[in-house]
């Protein structure tokens, strides 16, 4: 990759749903020479969550510290690997079962990189990028809880 | 200072946001939480809520964290995105 080459980054969080062929496409038109693995992630609404039979989720997000905190995810990932571009997308709002959530892609020479990256900036967009996710049942609706199995998949970044 | 609240705290407190025109004797944010607290419920029980994070002008901060007039608080639970 070219030293001189600034990243890339695209951060939206929005209510709408997102295509990840076009996503994709954008990613391999930007830099087509230099790009040599691209990693994508997407998360999504299933029915079992904290409890069974979840038919929706809202998701509620703290605008300003959100893209700041994913702005800083990134930084630290580029501090780790080479990569050129990244794109997060997280959806906000009311999402309906099977909806797609959050998507990331990182572009990069090696796939090493683009793998590592991708999972890192998922990591730590799970445990400290502010968003609350609640779940909607038939009848009632709970906020989802903190997971330790999150922080511990963040443990093993900061060996 | 504006203080926000999100997701399940703001729920329970049944308000997003308020704003201080003046700190009067606050220095840090315990005593911000300490003068929510003397409010009894239901913010004494919400506030009490040990996981609860914090942050200033959108930094996550620690509770002995000093603030001023034009900063922007915020409480909310765990983050569970993604």
């Amino acid at each position: 990759m070219d030293k001189e080459t600034p990243l890339q980054c695209r951060i939206k969080i929005q209510k709408q749903d997102f295509s990840v062929e076009k996503e994709y496409q954008f990613l391999r038109s930007l830099n087509p020479e230099n790009t040599g693995a691209i990693c994508s992630f997407v998360g999504l609404v299933r029915e079992f969550g904290d409890y069974n039979a979840v038919t929706g989720m809202f998701l509620e997000h703290y605008p300003g510290m959100t893209e700041k905190s994913l702005q800083k995810i990134v930084s630290q990932a580029l501090a780790l690997w080479k990569f050129q571009a990244v794109t997060i997308i997280h959806r906000i709002g009311a999402l309906k079962l099977c909806d797609q959530i959050v998507f990331v892609a990182v572009c990069s020479a090696h796939r090493h990189d683009a793998f590592a990256a991708c999972e890192f900036i998922m990591d730590f967009l799970k445990t400290s990028a502010p968003f609350w996710k609640k779940e909607m049942g038939h009848n009632e609706s709970q906020w989802v809880a903190a997971k330790q199995s999150d922080q511990e998949s963040i443990q093993k970044w900061l060996k | 200072m504006r203080l926000l609240f999100f997701a399940s705290l703001r729920e329970q407190l049944s308000t997003d946001k308020e704003d201080w025109p003046d700190l009067d004797n606050i220095i840090t944010i315990h005593d911000v939480k300490l003068k929510l607290i003397e409010r009894g419920e239901p913010w004494s029980s919400a506030l009490a809520n040990p996981r609860l994070i914090v942050s200033i002008n959108q930094e996550v901060a620690s509770m002995n964290d000093k603030v001023s007039l034009h900063d922007e608080l915020a409480f909310y639970p765990p983050v569970t995105g993604g």
